[in-house]
């Protein structure tokens, strides 16, 4: 099993990817799984996360099958 | 309540009168009807905007836009609710968000719409990339409303 890490946005072209996979091992919160793909470096505080569709904090727990997802201020409307 | 994300143009007042039709027996009781119709300028931070377009994060947006609407069904006491929001490429003139609240009184429809639109441009996860003259940028805030992204 896997976690699968997705990005939009302005967060999306600054990673230079849409979505990557990691192997859940050893990823215990939303932040280990930030450093995991971003060579270690501390969340932005700007940069807002997701566990499965519904916000999180980075110290939200991660699990095996889950989807977390990174991206910038959201400006709709 | 009816939440919809649209890829292609649409036409906020015959959503409103369609939707109202549709409420049949239920609009008898409909006394207000508050809506915000949000339009795409021609202009932002002092420069021409010719184009803009609208990222989402399929599944959250609409989870988010329908979480929205359930808290404010719990706060305010009306009848029903339409959310529209386009996504991908609009143009100057366009509409972007409709938000139309039935109720019985103006008090509940009037602070159930401006709710969901402050909710709404405060959580539902929508990004805004402006074709300028020269080149493209992100819009990374929102104007203030109850509150600002900084």
């Amino acid at each position: 099993m896997s976690i699968r890490v997705r990005y939009f946005a302005s967060l999306r072209e600054k990673m230079g990817r849409v979505e990557e996979t990691l192997a859940a091992e050893g990823l215990e919160t939303v932040s280990d799984v930030w450093k995991a793909v971003s060579e270690g470096r501390p969340l932005p505080e700007q940069i807002l996360c997701a566990v499965n569709m519904d916000y999180a904090t980075p110290e939200s727990l991660v699990a095996d099958g889950d989807e977390v997802a990174f991206f910038p201020p959201v400006t709709g409307g | 309540m009816t939440v919809e994300l649209r890829p292609t143009p649409f036409e906020p007042f015959a959503e409103l009168s369609r939707f109202h039709e549709s409420m049949a027996e239920q609009r008898r009781s409909a006394g207000a009807l508050a809506t915000f119709i949000g339009t795409m300028r021609d202009f932002n931070e002092g420069d021409t905007v010719t184009r803009m377009t609208l990222e989402h994060y399929p599944g959250m947006t609409e989870r988010q836009l329908a979480a929205i609407v359930e808290t404010a069904r719990a706060r305010w006491q009306f009848i029903d609710a339409l959310v529209i929001h386009r996504v991908g490429e609009v143009w100057p003139g366009d509409p972007i968000v409709l938000v139309g609240v039935w109720s019985s009184h103006r008090a509940a429809a009037f602070d159930a719409c401006r709710y969901l639109m402050e909710e709404l441009k405060s959580r539902a996860p929508f990004w805004k990339k402006e074709t300028l003259g020269a080149g493209e940028r992100w819009v990374s805030c929102n104007t203030p409303g109850y509150s600002s992204c900084g």
